[in-house]
């Protein structure tokens, strides 16, 4: 093990500290019961961002604009990401124009579906957790993309989620409360 | 004193994925002793700033003409080969 270096960023990388005191950054991201979905039935991607981003805009998250945004989005600069592990995630967006206020879509899929691979738009990956971000300041949003990103790389964890029984424990699987 | 390197972050929207893969890059290299400073784009912008960075990390497609390093990945999202890819960055800025 290194020894603990100096100078770290003030406001960064406390991880491994344990529980921390609710960020706001974190916090300010809506994500309700209301915005899970466990193992949802689809059959494309579109399915899946369209019903999900439906329920954004009837609960005044976004803006109509935001589902057409998102598809066109896919279309040009794929978001989905494969992982370490079996289970593989999605995490489609759109500019923040299209956005009212900050939330979190989550949806577990009964079966894969194909995103295409941001890293090469030419593949598929074969996603079973799509996570639709309505995000309008993404600065201050970074503690909450941060910890997801720090969730994707733990295999466990988003089995966890994939498997979790409501959406209240798949919300407390996100860690991003706590 | 060293300068900052300047490493251009792009992503397809300049929204989520070039936030968390510039925060990462400037914890990875400060932790190799590399101060960076970073600026996010999207990838379609990425040809008419680069000239002005010494390096482009991007998740997604850019050209590869631009005379400066390009390096492609999703480790920073994934965490697969992510310190690989902090030593890849870290050789090719001491080297600029």
């Amino acid at each position: 093990m290194e020894p603990a270096r100096e100078g770290r960023e003030a406001g960064g990388g406390s991880a491994g500290e344990g529980r921390r005191e609710p960020s706001a950054a974190a916090q300010a991201v809506a994500l309700s019961p209301r915005l899970v979905w466990l193992r949802m039935k689809a059959a494309s991607a579109e399915e899946v961002i369209r019903r999900m981003a439906a329920r954004l805009e009837e609960a005044g998250f976004v803006r109509p604009s935001f589902v057409e945004a998102v598809l066109e989005r896919e279309r040009t600069n794929p978001t989905g990401l494969p992982l370490a592990g079996e289970l593989h995630v999605a995490i489609p967006h759109a500019d923040v124009e299209h956005v009212i206020a900050p939330a979190l879509a989550v949806a577990t899929l009964e079966r894969p579906v194909a995103f295409r691979n941001m890293a090469n738009p030419e593949e598929t990956v074969p996603v079973s957790v799509v996570i639709l971000m309505a995000l309008n300041e993404p600065h201050r949003q970074i503690e909450m993309l941060r910890r997801l990103a720090e969730l994707f790389q733990d295999p466990d964890r988003v089995r966890r989620i994939y498997e979790a029984g409501s959406p209240e424990e798949l919300i407390e699987g996100l860690g991003l409360n706590s | 004193m060293t300068q900052p390197k300047r490493v251009l972050v792009a992503c397809g929207t300049a929204i989520a994925t070039s936030t968390v893969v510039a925060k990462a890059i400037e914890e990875g290299l400060a932790a190799r002793g590399i101060p960076v400073i970073t600026r996010q784009c999207k990838a379609a912008e990425v040809p008419a700033l680069a000239k002005d960075f010494d390096l482009v990390v991007t998740t997604t497609p850019v050209p590869q003409d631009l005379g400066i390093p390009v390096i492609q990945t999703l480790a920073f999202l994934t965490g697969i080969g992510k310190d690989q890819v902090l030593d890849q960055i870290a050789e090719i800025l001491r080297k600029r």
